[in-house]
Parts: C-alpha cells; sequence; structure tokens
C-alpha cells in the first residue's frame, strides 16, 4: 500500500506549469543533519567558554524573601553568579508591542528570572558561570534562597474561584474592557457575539451542552533550550541561539537587558524542533549576564528536567460548549465559554482558540467568551496551532455525538456546515477562499474511509480542524554567482526544510534547477527583519520574499541581456535558465553565460527583498482514524490513520507530508498520554521523557497522507501554511473513534488507560 | 555530579574488602542503568563504585538439571534470552529480560542490578519470584541465602547490608509440565516503567488440568514487589478453570496495596492486578502444555 497520495486537483496542469514547486529534491542541509556536522545550539564551543546553570525554585508558589549567594561566588571554578538583580530594573519599564500597545516588561523579566516571588516549580531564581558544568551544579548547591511559601493555584477553574489564592496580588481583570475592582487570577475576560443565540437556540430541533478539559502538554521538541553569549568589554553581544526567531530574540534580550539592538547580534544555529516553544527567551539573557560580569563567553544549555518546567507548555483549559442542531444536522446555535491557564504570567492563546473554534463551519448564532487565567504552571508558550486544538476538540466531539444521535454520516453534517468563501466567521471576519469543503470530501471519498472497519471494540472516529496561519515580515538577500548560482540569505530559521522550499520558488522564477541555489540561514545583522519561523508562515511569507527577488533577478538580467545585444528589454525573455530574444532574431544565452560576463565585468545582480503579507489564508484539515480498545486495560491502539489537508499548493509534497504526520503525532500523544502530572504541592513530578509519555514509533501506524490544493489567491503560488493544522483534528477523532468502539464519550485529555476503563466500569 | 573513584576487583573477597573499607559511601556497578544515571542526576552520592563486571561469579551463567541455574547478578539480560536453553528453561525470566528497557539497555542491565536497585516496578523481580530464584549473598562473615521475595524492603531498600553484595540467583529447575509468564501494562508499546507488572508459574499435574504447584507475584502495587500466596492458594489441586482463574485474581486485587502517582491511580493498579493476574496465568497453562 502506498502511504501516501496526493490528490492534486488538476496536477496535470500544475506539472506543466511549474519546472521546480511540486518536485521532491534532497534538502540542501540534508548531508550536514544525516553526518552529524550540523551545529546545533549546544555544540557551541567558544574559547575560554564558562558553563552557565540555573538554580530553580522548588516551590511552586513562593515569596522570595532573600538569595545570599556568597558561598557560590567564593567556590574555585565560580566566575560569575547572577539573581534578577542584575537585570536593570523592570519594574516601571515597558515595551512597545506595535497594535497592542506598551505592555509592562516586569512579567516578561521576571519569567527569565524570579525577582520577589516565584510563580511556578522550577522557576528560575539564580545563575552561576563556572569553568565546568559540574562545579556550577555544584555552585548552584551553595546559593541560600529564603521562601515564604503560598498556597499553589493549579487548576484554571478553581483559579478563578473569587476565594482563591492570587498568583499576582496586583493584576487585576480586563473585563470587556473594564478593569475590575478586585485583584484576580483572571487576567481577562474578552468575548465575540454573531447573531442572536437565542433565536438560534430556538431554531434548533437538538440540544447539548458539555464541558471539555485539555491537561497541560508540552511540545516536546528533541533540542533543550541552548544559549550561548559573548559580551565583549566595548559594549558589543554576540549571541548563539536555537531559536524560532533570531529577531525576536534580539528584540526580547534588548528590551530585557536595555542595550541597543545595534549593539546585539543573534546568530541562529540549526534548531532540533520548536514548534512554538523556541520563541520566548529564557537562558539568552541570563547568559548575556552571567559572560557580562564574568567577561568570558557563556554557554547555558538546559537539561529535560528544566525544559518542561520551565519553558512551554501549553495550556490547560476548560470549554464549556452548548450547540443546537435541526433534525437535518445544521448548527443554529453555539454558545461557548473558554478558560484557558495562562501559566504564571498573563498572556494565554485563549484569544486564538476563540477566533478557530466555529471556524470549519457556517454557523449563524455564537457567543464565544474567553478568559486568560494565571496559574501557578510555567508561563505558557505556543504550541502548534497554538489554542486551536482545546476548543474545537470540544465543537468535533459533540458534532459526532448529534451525528450518533441524529443518525447523520459525520462527513455529511460537516459538509451540511461546511465554511466557504464569504460566510462571516464568528469574530466578524468573512472567509478569504478557503478549502474546507474540497478537503472534506475528499476524506469522504478516500480508500480508508470507503472501507469498512470490522471486529470487536473497534471504532472509526472522524474530526476536522482549522487553523489561522500567519502572513508578518520575511526578508531575504538573493546574489547571482558568477558560476549562475544564486546564493540566498534568509532570516527563517529552518524547522521544516523551509531552504528547500523557500529556495524552490526562487528556482522556479528564473528556471533553475532548486540545486543551483544556495539557501543559508544568517545572523540579525545579515538580512533584513524576519519574524519568527512560526504560524505555518515561512513557506508563505519568506518564500515570497523569494519569489520576488526572483523577479527582481530575472529582470536584471534582462535589462543586462538587452543591453549586451543592444536591443529594447521588451524583447528580451528569460525562461528554463535560458536568456532569449523575442524579435525573432534568434540570440540566447544561458544564465550561466550571462553570469560569468557580468562577474567579469564587476557587475553585481541580486537583490534584498521585505515582505509583509496579509492574506495567508486559513488552513482545514480532516483526519479519519480506526481504533481499537482493550476493554480491560483501556488502552487504545491506532489501527489506522489518515490526513486530508489543503495545502494550497505543495512547494515540496515531502515536506507537506512530513508536517502532516508530525502534527498527527503529537496529537496522538496529546490525546490519549500526554499531561503535565502535579502533586498536591504543585509540583511536577513528571519531567522526563520517561513519564512524560508522548507516542513512541512502536506506538503508531504508518500515518497516511492526502494533499488536497485548493490554491490561496493571496500568494504567487498558492501556498498556504501546512504545519500546524494537522494537530487540531486528532483529540477529537480519538474520540469519536473511541465512542464508537466501546460506547462512551470522552470530553477529558488524556484519554489514557485508566480514565478508558473508569468511563467503561461507569458505563456497566 | 561529584567525582568518584572507581575500581574493578578482580576477585569476590576484593571486592568484599573494598566494601568493607568504604561501607555506605560505596556502591556495586553492574550494568550502570540505573546507577550512573543516579549519580549524575544527584539522586545518589558515592565516593567509591565498585564493579562487579570482573569477577568470575558474577557473570556466571550456568545450568545443571540437578542444580538448576546460575545467573551471575552481572550478566547482562542479553546473554541470558540469547541462550537457547535457559531462555526456553525459563520463559518468565526470558520475558522480563526482553521487557527491559530497548536493546542497547538489555546489552547492559542485568537482574542483579534490577533486584539491588529494589524499584518496586522492576521488571526482573516478579519473574524471579514466580521462578522461586534464591539470592547468593557474600559479605565478610562468608555467604548467605536470601529468597527473592524477601529481599526487598522497601522502595529503593533492601536486607544487604552496607558491606555485602550479592553474588548470584539459584533457581531450582523446572519440574515436568511447568510454564511461567512475566508482563506488565504500560501506556506505551515501549520505553515506560510497569504500571503494574506480574509473574505467574505453573506446574501442572500430568492431566495438564490440575493446577499442583502455583505461584503469582506483583510489581508496582506496593512499596516491595510481591508473593501473592493467597493467589497460589487459589489455584493449587484444583482445576485451572475460569473460576479458579477469577479467584485468584481476586486474591491479587486484594493483596494490592498502591499509590497513586504519575503511572496510574491507586483504584486503575487494583484493577490491572487483577487483569493482568488472569492474562499471566492462562499464558504459563498454554507454556506448560506446549512442553
Amino acid at each position: 500500500m502506498n502511504p501516501t497520495q496526493t490528490m492534486a486537483p488538476a496536477q496535470t496542469e500544475v506539472e506543466q506549469k511549474y519546472k521546480v514547486i511540486g518536485t521532491r529534491p534532497i534538502r540542501h542541509d540534508g548531508v550536514d543533519k544525516v553526518t552529524g556536522r550540523a551545529v546545533y545550539g549546544a555544540d557551541v564551543q567558544l574559547p575560554g567558554m564558562l558553563h552557565g546553570k540555573v538554580l530553580r525554585s522548588p516551590h511552586a508558589h513562593a515569596n522570595i524573601k532573600s538569595i545570599n549567594t556568597a558561598k557560590a561566588e567564593a567556590l574555585y571554578g565560580v566566575k560569575a553568579v547572577m539573581t534578577a538583580a542584575d537585570f536593570p530594573d523592570s519594574g516601571s519599564r515597558t515595551a512597545n508591542l506595535g497594535e497592542l500597545g506598551e505592555v509592562p516588561l516586569k512579567p516578561m523579566c521576571d519569567n527569565v528570572m524570579a525577582s520577589d516571588k516565584a510563580v511556578y516549580h522550577g522557576h528560575a531564581v539564580a545563575a552561576v558561570a563556572a569553568t565546568s558544568p559540574h562545579i556550577a551544579e555544584e555552585a548552584l548547591g551553595l546559593i541560600e534562597v529564603e521562601y515564604e511559601v503560598l498556597p499553589p493555584v493549579m487548576d484554571v477553574l478553581k483559579a478563578m474561584d473569587e476565594d482563591s489564592p492570587l498568583v499576582h496580588e496586583d493584576l487585576y481583570t480586563d473585563e470587556l474592557g473594564e478593569k475590575s475592582a478586585k485583584p484576580s487570577n483572571v487576567a481577562s475576560h474578552t468575548r465575540h457575539v454573531k447573531g442572536d443565540l437565542s433565536q438560534g437556540f430556538a431554531a434548533a430541533d437538538h440540544v447539548l451542552e458539555r464541558e471539555y478539559r485539555c491537561a497541560t502538554v508540552h511540545q516536546g521538541y528533541i533540542e533543550p533550550h541552548a544559549a550561548t553569549a559573548m559580551w565583549n568589554p566595548d559594549g558589543y553581544l554576540t549571541m548563539w541561539v536555537t531559536t524560532q526567531g533570531a529577531f525576536t530574540v534580539r528584540t526580547s534580550v534588548h528590551q530585557i537587558l536595555d542595550i541597543p539592538v545595534s549593539k546585539l547580534k543573534v546568530i541562529p544555529t540549526e534548531i532540533g524542533g520548536g514548534f512554538g516553544g523556541k520563541i520566548p527567551v529564557y537562558g539568552e539573557p541570563v547568559a548575556a549576564v552571567l559572560s557580562r560580569k564574568a567577561r568570558r563567553p557563556v554557554k547555558v544549555v538546559m537539561d529535560r528536567t528544566e525544559v518542561f518546567q520551565a519553558t512551554g507548555p501549553t495550556s490547560g483549559s476548560y470549554v464549556k460548549l452548548k450547540m443546537g442542531v435541526t433534525n437535518q444536522g445544521r448548527i443554529t446555535a453555539a454558545e461557548t465559554m473558554l478558560a484557558y491557564e495562562a501559566g504564571g504570567y498573563p498572556g494565554s492563546i485563549v484569544a486564538l482558540g476563540g477566533i478557530c473554534m466555529f471556524a470549519p463551519y457556517n454557523i449563524d448564532n455564537t457567543t464565544i467568551d474567553m478568559y486568560d487565567v494565571v496559574v501557578n504552571k510555567p508561563k505558557t508558550a505556543a504550541y502548534r496551532a497554538p489554542g486551536a486544538p482545546n476548543s474545537e476538540f470540544a465543537v468535533e466531539c459533540m458534532l459526532d455525538e448529534f451525528c450518533e444521535r441524529l443518525g447523520l454520516d459525520p462527513m455529511e453534517i460537516r459538509l451540511l456546515n461546511g465554511a466557504k468563501e464569504g460566510d462571516i466567521q464568528s469574530h466578524g471576519i468573512p472567509h478569504p477562499r478557503i478549502g474546507c469543503i474540497e478537503t472534506t470530501e475528499a476524506a469522504r471519498d478516500c480508500e480508508h474511509y470507503q472501507t469498512p472497519l470490522e471486529g470487536p471494540n473497534r471504532g472509526r472516529g472522524v474530526a476536522s480542524g482549522y487553523w489561522v496561519n500567519a502572513g508578518l515580515t520575511s526578508s531575504v538577500t538573493a546574489r547571482l554567482n558568477g558560476d549562475g548560482t544564486v546564493t540566498l540569505q534568509e532570516g527563517s530559521t529552518d524547522i521544516g526544510g523551509t531552504r528547500t522550499s523557500i529556495a524552490m520558488q526562487l528556482a522556479e522564477v528564473l528556471g533553475i534547477p532548486v540545486e543551483d541555489v544556495v539557501p543559508s540561514v544568517v545572523d540579525t545583522d545579515s538580512v533584513g527583519y524576519t519574524e519568527v519561523t512560526g504560524g505555518s508562515r515561512v513557506t508563505f511569507a519568506t518564500g515570497w520574499a523569494a519569489y520576488n527577488a526572483g523577479q527582481a533577478i530575472k529582470s536584471q538580467l534582462i535589462e543586462q541581456a538587452a543591453d549586451l545585444w543592444k536591443v529594447d528589454k521588451d524583447q528580451v525573455s528569460l525562461a528554463d535558465g535560458v536568456i532569449t530574444t523575442t524579435n525573432g532574431d534568434s540570440r540566447s544565452m544561458t544564465i550561466k553565460e550571462l553570469a560569468a560576463d557580468l562577474s567579469q565585468k564587476g557587475i553585481d545582480v541580486g537583490s534584498r527583498e521585505t515582505v509583509t503579507p496579509q492574506n495567508h489564508g486559513g488552513a482545514y484539515a480532516t483526519h479519519v482514524v480506526d481504533v481499537e480498545v482493550d476493554p480491560d486495560t483501556g488502552k487504545v491502539t491506532i489501527l489506522r490513520y489518515t490526513a486530508v489537508q489543503d495545502a494550497g499548493r505543495a512547494i515540496h509534497p515531502s515536506y507537506v507530508e512530513g508536517q502532516m504526520q508530525g502534527g498527527v503525532v503529537q496529537g496522538i500523544g496529546w490525546a490519549l498520554n500526554e499531561e503535565y502530572f502535579y502533586n498536591e504541592d504543585g509540583l511536577l513530578m513528571n519531567s522526563s521523557f520517561l513519564d512524560y509519555r508522548m507516542p513512541t514509533s512502536l506506538d503508531l501506524p504508518m500515518i497516511e497522507t492526502i494533499i488536497v490544493e485548493v490554491p490561496n489567491p493571496g500568494h504567487p503560488y498558492g501556498v498556504r501554511g501546512v504545519g500546524e493544522v494537522p494537530i487540531v483534528p486528532p483529540q477529537a477523532a480519538i474520540s469519536n473513534a473511541i465512542a464508537r468502539a466501546v460506547g462512551v464519550r470522552l470530553g477529558d485529555l488524556p484519554m489514557s488507560p485508566q480514565t478508558v476503563v473508569k468511563a467503561l466500569s461507569a458505563k456497566s | 555530579m561529584q567525582a568518584f573513584d572507581y575500581v574493578a576487583p578482580k576477585s569476590l573477597s576484593e571486592a568484599v574488602s573494598l566494601l568493607e573499607q568504604k561501607g555506605e559511601r560505596a556502591r556495586v556497578l553492574s550494568g550502570g542503568t540505573d546507577l550512573i544515571v543516579q549519580v549524575r542526576e544527584n539522586r545518589r552520592d558515592v565516593d567509591l563504585i565498585v564493579d562487579g563486571k570482573k569477577i568470575a561469579e558474577l557473570m556466571e551463567l550456568s545450568f545443571d538439571s540437578q542444580s538448576g541455574l546460575t545467573l551471575g547478578a552481572c550478566v547482562p539480560c542479553v546473554r541470558f534470552y540469547e541462550d537457547a536453553r535457559v531462555s526456553q528453561l525459563y520463559p518468565g525470566l526470558n520475558d522480563a529480560a526482553l521487557l527491559i528497557g530497548g536493546t542497547q539497555i538489555q546489552n547492559r542491565a542485568s537482574f542483579g542490578g534490577n533486584l539491588c536497585n529494589s524499584s518496586p516496578a522492576a521488571d526482573s523481580i516478579p519473574a524471579l519470584i514466580a521462578h522461586s530464584a534464591v539470592c547468593l549473598i557474600a559479605g565478610s562473615g562468608g555467604t548467605h541465602t536470601v529468597a527473592v521475595e524477601d529481599f526487598c524492603t522497601g522502595p529503593g531498600r533492601n536486607v544487604l547490608g552496607p558491606k555485602e553484595l550479592l553474588v548470584s540467583f539459584h533457581v531450582p529447575p523446572p519440574p515436568k509440565n511447568f510454564g511461567a509468564h512475566y508482563l506488565r501494562f504500560i501506556p506505551r508499546n515501549e520505553m515506560d516503567i510497569a504500571v503494574v507488572g506480574c509473574g505467574a508459574s505453573l506446574e501442572m499435574e500430568s492431566d495438564l488440568r490440575t493446577v499442583k504447584k502455583a505461584r503469582v507475584s506483583l510489581g508496582a502495587v506496593a512499596p516491595t514487589p510481591l508473593l501473592v500466596a493467597e493467589a497460589a492458594a487459589e489455584l493449587e489441586g484444583r482445576e485451572l478453570d475460569d473460576g479458579a482463574i477469577e479467584k485468584a485474581a481476586a486474591a491479587a486485587r486484594a493483596a494490592a496495596r498502591p499509590i497513586t502517582d504519575m503511572r496510574g491511580t491507586e483504584e486503575y493498579r487494583v484493577h490491572l492486578a487483577g487483569v493482568l493476574t488472569r492474562r499471566a496465568l492462562e499464558t504459563s497453562l498454554e507454556r506448560a502444555k506446549e512442553e
């Protein structure tokens, strides 16, 4: 069986249209990565480099009364010790976040290192730089911290109670734009209203109301955070960082340390996964301060426990959902309350949970109430389609319950309600051209869905998902070499093979092989401003910058050839790497020939491009999964899985399939076993890959993929972001499959074996 | 991690004298799959590591039809399961050897190390108990023996004195009509610690229906691995039908007194103790019949 198939409408037409796009070349960084030569964050070595280690709070919630570092400083081999007192005072400083206005810097600084209060187990409180990691570790044990331990607040609903202990005494609720009278753990309450709920529910024949919960889960990237800083006595700071955004690190470190961006260069290393978790800074400002104090380079590398305790995760959440449908399955109204944990500081991703929640469906009457709530857990970070899985899980589970009650096919109810271009979303924005219907139809028609599932304790589940994607700013610099190849410098760190998917778009414009484009990810001094690798935006936006660079080089080559041939440039064209005259005199030369000539003459051909495209288009996915449940142990086995997704245009189909499979795998982990397990004192008990149970290769079938291509009119090649949406459907698809296998509906994640057994025994 | 000394003695007497000198500051190293991690993560503080892998008695793997199996404390799992004879004669031990970690871990990890680490969830201990294994322990006063089920005294604790070391296991030769099995439940299919583990062995009468002798053992349901004599009592002298198996499973559930932690709730572990006891007995019976 071929595990992957591409169902591209008009594929033959595409093949004729494009020479490079849609092919599957070997990635430019492939050899470096398979031979182990690629330099990742922890591989950085500098002369005289010290090793930094971070002391972390053993309590979930505690006031820091005092920190005494004298004994640690006296230990032989220790070159610097720091606390939050070494950061510039953040008390009154703010950061300008553009449209979001001025925000206080203190929470961001305090998350990097606690000043007055530790708000989660593992919160950084001090750090040491020493000549070896072992000495640094020993020195941490000599730092004396006096804590006043406070009761922890670990659950989003309990945190919302009037009488809950407060994570921050000075946090007031932004209650629909008004500041609350009393401090609270609720940082904000926002609302989207569309239509009229009471009319909508009145039109319904069936109404369900349910609660859904997601445990806190981590991105689980294989490479821990690592940062190396070299602060020169002349005030220039250079940093080597494994990050999703070198410019974002530059901005964050500039804000926290109050130094000019012009004195700060960030060199991104290779990155071993991020999924949104490598956007915030953690050890970067710490390494910088230690370097300044020690006057030597300092490297700070986290271990896995630190990664779990103090970085990432995504929000644990509570969702209450009420939906009404007609007997035919038409959704008439939906009312929801989303409460997302922000972690120790405000700023969960609940807003995106609200925007995405009902996006696959056209529903006339919706109300969405969103709460951002602080708890004594690590500050949440983005995680692949951040916010969307938590809320869409509820909708997709409830739709399946309606299907079962009304005897409707899960695909048909999704097609009946499916969103189309022009439909107004729940937050008031109309959908652009989207591939919701096409994706669902491809899932309905696929061989997997059309093949009946047989056997006891087996069930098939279906769920869809939407992710909004992002545009944002991207830059590239491209230069033609004397041999006709093109050097392409880009600001987007390469997580999913984007060096190649970006280069392919430039190669397509010039009609040259992608191997003749030499892409590299460069530092913040060497390319224009580029936003993070996130929002599934790199192939879309940075690819667009490369497309523009290709167009610029193309017109420069045409001008140069016209000059050489002494014809008007309108009479010259470039295709398939060859420049020809169109006036009938049949002159032609290859790009390589012209490049050699121009190089000899000292004429530079190249371009630097910056784009901020807006029409990124949303991404849709529909998944089908077959499971088998062991009724004695509650263990769920994934028998077969098919992911169908609209890619707009699959530039490099293998990477699209890889993203789809990777998202599904993370979704399966989220569905079945992953969760932060805290004890009653708020201490994280499973901060290792042994007890934080991500799926292994032995827990998964081959994930089958079907790419649907509904070109995004907002991109020259029709690209849509593909990286995030595949994590959205799996949780509900699996819950629905379990329901159909053994007759219990599970609304709390993870659906671990013990929760399945508990539900089965409650049923019988 | 702190600096420590490492010695690889060539004889048992040399090892015992090193332990006598350093007492609780010394620790015997077998495969190191637990010890090295503990030292590196500052969970164990040692001055001296005494490597047992150069001592002949600790590396012995031999079988004699009269006296049974001698399994040195430092013999890695791989040597056990790649030995066609012993792996077939002691199927429960073989199950455990194949379950501990992945292939790379099995190349280092040993039954002896697993027992001395004394985790309540250790995979090899219920299997050793099911096979009636006995420990040979050496110290300055000579050697003595302890049944495996009496070895552990709590999580990470056991009967070994600070100046003693485990030399080997002695396992009786399997009788006629014998079958054994060890299995565990983990939420994934690899890379997990047992939520519950269960070992069982059955010696059947020649009719292959009546139980002559039975042993049932459980892991991860108490501070130490348990021998569940009450389960065996429900089986011995009776026909092994569904009713008898359910009684043994009920006895296992009754014997389980687990805690709730990140690997499972108390309630779920009690439930699994019954499920796994049933499955362990069923497979043991199949194996007894295949013999």
